[in-house]
């Protein structure tokens, strides 16, 4: 809630004089931990899993082809390298963005800011791209358990990366709006966990998915 | 003294309704079921062990230490006894390592997939004893048996020879249910596109009952089929009986039969299509469809590539009653000749390419018809064929191509 | 309705008139008495002026004490429906036997055991704990509220909107005819066409978003915002029974919502992830809904085990014997749950050894469940117990609680569980422990904190009449189950042939009429204590002599829950401080720093009805406009910054004054 983000007192830091314990806290010095971060750890954390059991879908599912198209005839590795450096570099310019908000430096950040979002932009364009081409080739998301396991893992990473990009410039208006004030610090670091949480997984995805399944 | 008298006769009747009624699970006719009922004893002997002390001295404390017993004990402050953590922690522990190495091996030698080794407690199974083989197929809502070697089929109603050994082999046409003969042997699913195995031995000859035991929509209840164990000249006589009725399963016979229908009555095929149950593991007996096996021999050879559209129409499987013009089946309009009350089918059922001329205009003005449930039981159930198809806003001409 | 068909269906959806099940005697008698009762109740609010009050005091508030009340209340109306739907099963297979075919057909009797099944767990035993653990679990760790109060409330009315949801389709088209899990095919596309699954979908989804929110909020507010002084160890064991709880919360809930995903995606784009055919597999939905499925079980016991800790230990009026075996027990547990799930389909047949590791773990969870029941056990001996109504509850769990985990050990046997799975006696064993364990348990802590939330005790003779009467009801109600099981009767039955079997389901439905009496003095306790409040009257804010912290302050608590944060010492902080002589100050306070009550929450949860009913009948305009709404609202919902403010210091003194002024007149 406020700022003083002190350590926890134990009851130590309460002892009175002689042997009368402190039941009390008199002067009001304890002030709760902020709860944000560790609370958008655990949101993370659940997330997590719901990209495992995505996962662990598509480890059942993947080689359900149907009598259809498999991997090795619908991936295109170049497009799937080009789009993970896109989310690659948007996190180290999110890393960037941190470092000037650290800095206190604004404009600095919003151009950062900017910069990671124009790279999302791409990934999701380029993912956009290879869903639209897959399913012109017939590849559809109801042809097989491989495609529908495939489309709904790789979408809902899209989705999240989407989603980022929305929060992303919502915090951007925000932080112009009122600054860098602790609140808005505290948004813009959740958002960097989720960012690069995101692209942990599409690593996970890059690997499981289209490497695995090309080579 | 009084108080117990009074105890007695209050119990009475319960023992009266128990000695009255067929426990069937604790009085089996199958060694199987015999040997699962012991260790259901056995089980709960080794836990009542635990159980009864710990409820007698829940009462006990509670009685003794109750607020008016100033008599007894008091210690507010009593919170840690080493010895005793160490008891109840292990006493819990022995009795679930006992019940443990209970399960291991109860586990193993029960397994439904495992061939017999014995017909009961005091007979082994002799060398060169030829199982029984049945095919067993659970459709909405009755039960197809396949007897290969006698090549004869049934519905809703299967016989086996005393002291013989039985192997059954069962699957599914639509949705998942469980394959129940309480008096032989116990469950295990029947699902489709999958088979799963369950060997049995029945050795008492008598009529028992059957059924599914894992609700598969609205005509579960009535999913009842007769378990028949009889001499082997019985058993001879039973099949003659079968081959006598002259009616062979055919292809589209079975298509018939397949349809979604209730209280069926007990039939007999003379002969049976070749490779039948094959084709309805494989969800292939729909003339034209491509069966599992094929596409699985496909699929580990890493697919068919990206021109295989027309394997996908020959794949489909789960919308034929909706393609064919029966209405979907089982949890939303069954054999009960009520209408669902959405009449559009959900987009996913649509095969895309013909999607738009699926519903004809104004479909979801249909009034719903046939709101009669009861009625409509018995008549769908002696001829599955005169489903409600009357009512079905989905043209059954356009959905076939 | 409409001459252009397209254009009715392009503004309705699959929605139409016929949806209005006009022509069900049973359900047009349910409009009629839910329509009389909203009337009352909205002419009641109206004429007693009470919607300022209910919407500033109580919707849009943060205040945890509020919300875990109107979550309690939520849990109470369902039990309601839920149980009703228990009484016309009962009903049903007491009478349809041969001839008789009874008066639900299987289309409707299909709909109210799996709505029976999704209510009980989601929208009462879930409300029930979470509403528990809100109220109680700040209170116990001496801190101010949750720590993030605005989703608290947030998940609230998530949980009311799933519950709505559920509501909706008594009334306008059907529930799921599935069973409470809805496997696939069954509940696919093909099998079931209707809106039914989708109904179902969509209300566990809303509910469960809540569900895992509240779980990370009280997570984090127990790791967080202990008083100082109050360590892990020092932690009351409803506290350490909540953390775990949520723990599982978090680790459970997106499994759920993968999976129903899957399923939705299944139904509305037609993708293969549970179909028969093309490449699905309906074996891992049913993997995937129990690895939730399994660990539910433990969201559902863990803080009813917690309750039963803090009942013992208060009205044995005596420390908890072996305070730290029971955190260990519940950590094991915690951890354990997750090892269990394949023994919900031994039947599947995968196979000995699979089966044997399965049934292994299993029964491993009873040692430290076992462990528990000797702890409660000792903290009774050598105490002195006060038998109390809270405490009735927990000797009735003990006994009852311990029988059914002796069945659910045996039902781990796999072979033993290939002939009693599906069967009544399943269905006797896991009502045994819910009702036996989860609802006891909640019904005890209703009773024990009742005093904390309203400042009056429960009236003690109707709560003990319940009490009887959901005893022996209970034990009518499902002993005859054992039996039927055995006899070889299955679950979801609707109609029987053999009549020798009648008498049992009849013995069943006399239990299920008891427990109605016990439902019914429940109702009467709550309001012969509101008429007789004055003499229940708890002043002193410690009414049953209590150990924890919630106790230090009064009944009910201010806002702000404590005038000054408490330092703890020891374990039973509350307990240590009157011992060690504790006096109340009577000055010195300062201002508080509290969260702001908001509007957002209530009105998220409004636009997610509804989105989900939209999204049921294919109304699709509607989906996406109240899509972009909840996103609207949820983005608005961040640029407000002004979310807390201070109580000023004159509040903190006149509302400490009163109580001061209050003590000083008892004494």
């Amino acid at each position: 809630m406020a700022a003083h983000s002190t350590a926890a007192l134990t009851a130590e830091d309460f002892q009175g004089p002689g042997d009368t314990p402190v039941f009390l806290d008199a002067e009001g010095r304890h002030h709760p931990e902020n709860g944000t971060m560790l609370g958008f750890w655990l949101y993370l954390m659940s997330d997590c899993l719901i990209f495992a059991a995505l996962f662990a879908v598509y480890a059942v599912l993947g080689r359900n082809y149907a009598a259809g198209p498999s991997p090795k005839d619908l991936f295109d590795l170049k497009l799937v390298a080009l789009n993970t450096s896109m989310l690659l570099f948007s996190s180290i310019t999110y890393g960037f963005a941190m470092l000037a908000m650290e800095k206190d430096d604004q404009d600095r950040m919003q151009l950062w800011l900017a910069i990671t979002g124009l790279f999302g932009l791409c990934f999701i364009g380029l993912e956009l791209y290879e869903f639209h081409h897959l399913i012109h080739e017939g590849a559809t998301p109801q042809r097989s358990g491989f495609l529908s396991a495939f489309f709904t893992l790789v979408g809902t990473h899209g989705l999240h990366v989407s989603l980022g990009l929305v929060w992303l410039v919502v915090l951007m208006v925000q932080a112009h709006m009122r600054g860098l004030g602790d609140a808005n610090k505290r948004r813009l670091l959740c958002l960097s966990m989720f960012w690069h949480f995101l692209d942990v997984v599409w690593i996970g995805v890059f690997t499981f998915v289209y490497l695995m399944g090309v080579l | 003294m009084t108080v117990r008298f009074l105890r007695t006769l209050l119990l009475l009747p319960v023992f009266g309704l128990l000695s009255g009624c067929n426990m069937v699970l604790m009085n089996p006719s199958g060694d199987i079921a015999m040997r699962q009922r012991d260790l259901i004893l056995a089980s709960t002997g080794l836990m009542l062990l635990i159980i009864i002390p710990v409820i007698a001295a829940t009462l006990f404390f509670a009685w003794r230490y109750r607020q008016s017993n100033t008599e007894a004990a008091y210690d507010p402050d009593w919170h840690h006894s080493t010895h005793l953590e160490v008891l109840i922690w292990s006493a819990p522990l022995v009795i679930v390592v006992a019940l443990g190495a209970l399960t291991w091996i109860s586990t193993h030698t029960l397994d439904p997939y495992r061939p017999l080794s014995r017909i009961d407690a005091s007979r082994p199974l002799p060398e060169g004893v030829k199982p029984l083989v049945v095919e067993v197929v659970a459709l909405d809502w009755k039960w197809l048996f396949f007897y290969p070697d006698q090549g004869i089929a049934t519905v809703n109603e299967i016989a086996a020879p005393v002291d013989v050994p039985i192997t059954f082999k069962i699957t599914a046409a639509t949705v998942m249910n469980s394959f129940f003969i309480p008096a032989l042997a116990g469950q295990i699913y029947a699902m489709p596109g999958m088979e799963t195995k369950l060997h049995a031995v029945i050795n008492k000859a008598g009529m028992y009952e059957g059924q599914s035991a894992n609700y598969s929509g609205s005509g579960f209840s009535r999913m009842n089929f007769r378990f028949i164990g009889l001499d082997q000249a019985g058993f001879d006589a039973w099949v003659a009986k079968a081959k006598q009725a002259n009616k062979p399963l055919s292809r589209d016979a079975y298509l018939e039969l397949e349809r979604p229908s209730e209280r069926e009555p007990v039939r007999f095929y003379s002969s049976v299509d070749s490779g039948l149950y094959g084709q309805i593991l494989n969800m292939c007996a729909v003339p034209g469809k491509m069966c599992m096996h094929e596409m699985m021999a496909i699929d580990a050879k890493g697919g068919a590539g990206k021109d295989s559209h027309a394997n996908r129409a020959r794949l489909e499987y789960d919308n034929r009653y909706a393609e064919r013009g029966d209405e979907g089946n089982a949890a939303t309009v069954g054999g009960s000749g009520r209408e669902s009350h959405s009449s559009e089918q959900p987009q996913g059922m649509k095969p895309k390419s013909i999607a738009p001329d699926v519903t004809p205009r104004g479909a979801a003005e249909q009034p719903g018809t046939g709101h009669d449930g009861h009625a409509g039981h018995g008549d769908h159930g002696t001829s599955p064929s005169d489903g409600p198809s009357g009512a079905d806003p989905v043209a059954p001409g356009q959905l076939n191509k | 309705m409409f001459s252009n068909p397209d254009l009715q269906k392009l503004l309705f959806g699959r929605l139409t008139l016929d949806a209005v099940p006009l022509h069900e005697p049973i359900l047009l008698i349910t409009f009629a008495m839910v329509g009389l009762g909203g009337v009352a109740v909205l002419g009641g609010l109206t004429y007693f002026r009470l919607w300022g009050p209910l919407w500033r005091d109580w919707f849009t508030s943060v205040d945890h004490k509020k919300i875990g009340i109107m979550y309690i209340v939520l849990a109470l109306v369902m039990l309601l429906r839920g149980f009703a739907d228990a009484l016309m099963m009962r009903a049903q297979q007491a009478m349809a036997f041969g001839d008789v075919e009874g008066y639900l057909p299987p289309h409707h009797y299909d709909q109210i055991f799996t709505a029976h099944g999704v209510i009980m767990i989601f929208f009462v035993a879930m409300p029930l704990v979470t509403g528990l653990m809100n109220f109680v679990v700040p209170l116990q760790i001496g801190a101010r509220d949750v720590a993030f109060p605005f989703l608290n409330n947030f998940s609230f009315w998530m949980t009311v909107a799933g519950a709505v949801t559920v509501m909706a389709s008594l009334f306008v088209g059907e529930f799921a005819r599935t069973g409470w899990l809805a496997y696939p095919p069954l509940s696919g596309p093909a099998m079931s066409p209707g809106v039914g699954v989708d109904y179902y979908i969509w209300a566990l989804q809303i509910a469960g978003i809540g569900t895992l929110l509240s779980g990370i909020n009280l997570i984090a507010t127990i790791v967080k915002m202990r008083a100082p002084g109050m360590s892990m160890m020092k932690m009351p064991i409803f506290t350490w029974t909540a953390l775990c709880t949520n723990i599982l919360i978090v680790a459970a809930f997106p499994i759920l919502t993968a999976v129903l995903a899957m399923l939705s995606l299944d139904r509305y784009v037609g993708t293969h992830f549970f179909s028969n055919d093309l490449g699905g597999n309906p074996m891992m939905y049913v993997n995937l809904i129990w690895i939730w499925g399994h660990p539910e079980v433990y969201i559902l016991i863990l803080p009813a085990f917690g309750v039963f800790s803090e009942i013992t230990a208060t009205f044995s009026r005596k420390r908890l014997f072996g305070y730290a075996s029971m955190v260990y027990a519940t950590v094991v547990i915690t951890i354990l749950s997750y090892l269990v799930w394949l023994h919900h389909f031994f039947t599947m047949g995968s196979g000995a050894s699979v089966n044997s590791f399965f049934g292994i773990t299993t029964m491993i969870i009873s040692i430290p469940t076992g462990a528990k029941i000797f702890n409660w056990l000792f903290t009774m001996y050598k105490g002195r117990i006060d038998f109390d109504v809270p405490m009735l509850w927990t000797v009735g769990f003990m006994v009852t609680f311990t029988i059914g985990g002796m069945t659910g050990v045996l039902l781990a046997v796999p072979p033993a569980d290939f002939v009693l799975h599906n069967s009544l006696f399943l269905i006797a064993h896991f009502h045994n422990v819910i009702i036996g364990g989860v609802l006891f348990g909640m019904l005890a802590g209703i009773t024990y904190w009742f005093p904390k939330a309203f400042g009056y005790k429960l009236d003690p003779f109707w709560g003990k009449t319940s009490f009887w009467f959901w005893l022996t009801g209970f034990w009518f109600a499902f002993a005859p189950l054992y039996v039927l099981g055995l006899m070889g009767v299955t679950r979801r039955v609707q109609h029987f042939d053999d009549p020798s079997l009648q008498i049992w389901f009849i013995i069943a439905a006399f239990g299920a009429f008891l427990i109605l009496l016990g439902i019914a003095s429940f109702a009467v306790t709550l309001v012969v204590s509101f008429l007789r409040r004055e003499e229940l009257r708890d002043v002193t804010g410690d009414p049953w002599n209590g150990r924890t912290l919630e106790w230090a302050t009064s009944s009910p608590p201010p806002d702000y829950n404590f005038a000054f944060t408490p330092v703890v010492h020891d374990h039973d902080a509350w307990w240590d401080m009157k011992k060690r002589g504790y006096t109340r100050p009577v000055s010195g306070f300062q201002k508080i720093h509290m969260p702001r009550s908001t509007a957002a929450g209530i009105i998220l949860g409004v636009l997610s009805i509804v989105f989900s009913f939209a999204m049921i009948w294919y109304i699709w305009w509607l989906a996406a406009l109240s899509f972009v709404a909840i996103a609207v609202v949820a983005i608005g919902h961040t640029f407000n910054y002004a979310r807390d403010f201070y109580i000023p210091v004159d509040e903190v003194v006149r509302t400490e004054n009163a109580r001061t002024a209050l003590l000083a007149e008892r004494v």
